[in-house]
């Protein structure tokens, strides 16, 4: 459904050049949930803006629904839906005037089309009269995805919808997309946060305007192909430190409540000897994607 | 103040008309303390935060902070106080050095203690390369740990961060969060708010607030054994979800 081959895309700054995507290629499915997890700064919404026929690339092609995104992009801007990271309502129209104005640029009707959006519609139904700009933070989300979708689109981009929203609506969130997936609709969603890669099928992990790897989930956590080790003490700050200084210790960094350990060999007894830290509590434990995320960016 | 606390809060209030955002708070902040301050987005945290930091006034309750009362002495927090937020920390077309000089100047520091400390946190940071360079060219991670270099430059006694490492790469999330513990064993005060669950579990203590209200405050050990769950998110899962205001 989207093809992506050596696209590079770069902007000047200054006297210089920053290369925000640096030869990308991947492929999404038709049906599949895809995300490309990256902190700020990877090149997600370089890439969004490419596929969407808003930027051209400086090298490269690129496919969405077999549509060239240079030749053809008049086809793509009929299929596609796109929800850009920066809130893009018109924040003085009500909600349901935003609805109605995206549904008659592509030529169609709320009516015609309630049935795909009714599921999130509902929530926002009680605050229609109201500006888009008045919407909390998490309203506001919600129906800047209904714009996206009330032409039925068969691709959906979302730029960081989840971005600076808390853990619950996050999780609401993705529960939407899983719905939209099931419609058949195919979906590339971008986020800095790594859990969330837990949600696709497939993810491509960026950084830096360059792809660190592309798999499933589950391939991205057997790829890892080194034990990890969770630590605590009482004192996280010096554990930390002693850790670091260890000769035995490949990797260590903090991990929520644990610092995760990585060492050069599989020699744990004598680190533990060798930290001699009475009240040290270390266990193998398994990685995570933010484990990967962290090992890929440090080769 | 009670000896040790550098923030005392006692049932603070803010009323917007006849919607309360921040009801009746209260709790206590001890120095050199890292206090993670939770909430969903619309729970009042930010409303509760500017409250502490002397920009918006309180419709009823009393707060210290710093020794000084948030009513009456609101300027003085301001100089006893860093802060740094994610939108906004740093002038893009100010050079690094010259963002250090501006804010420094401000808080009233002289030139000499402005150079001096000026060539130490450049080290630091490892950016003696880049301190003649434009902010807007750094790394959102280095703008980031230069901002936090910035917000604590004048030694204030509690730095206020409101989700300082959003879309931060996850490597530089966790040197900021060695800044963190740094800057807090030196005695400076950490009141800082995220949205990654993993950070919760960096704090000594977590607040979460829901429907304006504080509705748990406790270290994470203690909030994980409370409501029987296996990491912070859960924590936070089974008091947001329990939220009745819509945002």
């Amino acid at each position: 459904m989207i093809s992506v081959q050596h696209i590079s895309k770069s902007y000047r700054q200054g006297k210089g050049q920053v290369k925000a995507l640096d030869n990308i290629s991947f492929e999404v499915l038709k049906g599949e949930l895809f995300g490309l997890i990256g902190p700020d700064g990877a090149g997600k919404t370089s890439l969004f803006r490419i596929l969407t026929t808003l930027l051209l690339a400086d090298q490269g092609i690129a496919t969405v629904d077999d549509a060239d995104v240079v030749k053809e992009y008049r086809h793509i801007r009929q299929r596609v839906g796109y929800m850009p990271g920066r809130f893009s309502l018109y924040q003085d129209l009500s909600v349901e005037e935003n609805l109605q104005f995206f549904a008659t640029i592509f030529n169609t009707t709320v009516a015609e089309n309630y049935e795909q959006i009714k599921e999130i519609y509902v929530q926002l139904e009680p605050f229609k009269k109201r500006l888009a700009g008045k919407l909390s933070g998490g309203m506001k989300q919600k129906l800047a995805l209904c714009c996206a979708l009330v032409h039925r689109p068969d691709v959906l981009f979302l730029d960081e919808p989840t971005t600076g929203v808390d853990a619950v609506s996050r999780i609401e969130f993705w529960d939407i997309l899983k719905r939209l997936k099931a419609d058949g609709i195919t979906v590339l969603v971008s986020t800095p946060y790594m859990e969330e890669a837990a949600k696709c099928d497939r993810v491509a992990l960026v950084q830096g305007g360059k792809i660190l790897s592309t798999g499933t989930p589950d391939e991205l956590l057997k790829g890892f192909g080194q034990k990890i080790y969770a630590a605590k003490a009482a004192s996280m700050l010096a554990l930390l430190e002693a850790l670091k200084q260890n000769a035995l210790v490949k990797d260590a960094y903090p991990f929520g409540e644990y610092h995760h350990v990585i060492l050069k060999e599989d020699r744990l007894d004598d680190l533990v000897h060798s930290l001699g830290m009475p009240d040290l509590e270390i266990m193998e434990t398994s990685p995570d994607i933010e484990d990967c995320f962290i090992s890929l960016m440090s080769h | 103040m009670q000896e040790g606390n550098v923030i005392e809060v006692e049932d603070l209030t803010k009323r917007f008309g006849d919607f309360t955002a921040v009801d009746k708070i209260s709790f206590a902040v001890k120095q050199g303390e890292i206090f993670g301050f939770l909430g969903a987005n619309g729970a009042g945290k930010t409303t509760a935060m500017r409250m502490l930091i002397g920009l918006s006034k309180p419709s009823s309750g009393e707060a210290k902070v710093a020794g000084f009362d948030v009513y009456r002495e609101n300027e003085q927090i301001k100089n006893n106080i860093g802060y740094m937020s994610q939108k906004f920390s740093l002038y893009e077309d100010l050079t690094v050095k010259e963002n250090i000089r501006f804010y420094a100047g401000i808080y009233g520091k002289s030139d000499q203690f402005i150079k001096e400390k000026t060539s130490i946190i450049l080290k630091q940071l490892h950016m003696e390369e880049q301190a003649n360079n434009l902010v807007v060219s750094l790394p959102l991670g280095w703008k980031q740990k230069l901002a936090f270099s910035v917000a604590v430059f004048h030694e204030p006694r509690i730095v206020f961060l409101d989700e300082p490492t959003g879309g931060v790469d996850p490597v530089t999330r966790r040197e900021f969060w060695q800044m963190i513990y740094k800057a807090a064993d030196k005695g400076i005060t950490v009141f800082v708010t995220t949205h990654y669950m993993d950070e919760a579990e960096y704090c000594h203590r977590v607040s979460i607030m829901v429907d304006g209200r504080i509705e748990a405050l406790d270290n994470p050990a203690a909030l994980k054994k409370r409501f029987n769950a296996r990491n912070m998110e859960e924590v936070f899962l089974k008091l947001a979800r329990g939220a009745k205001r819509a945002e």
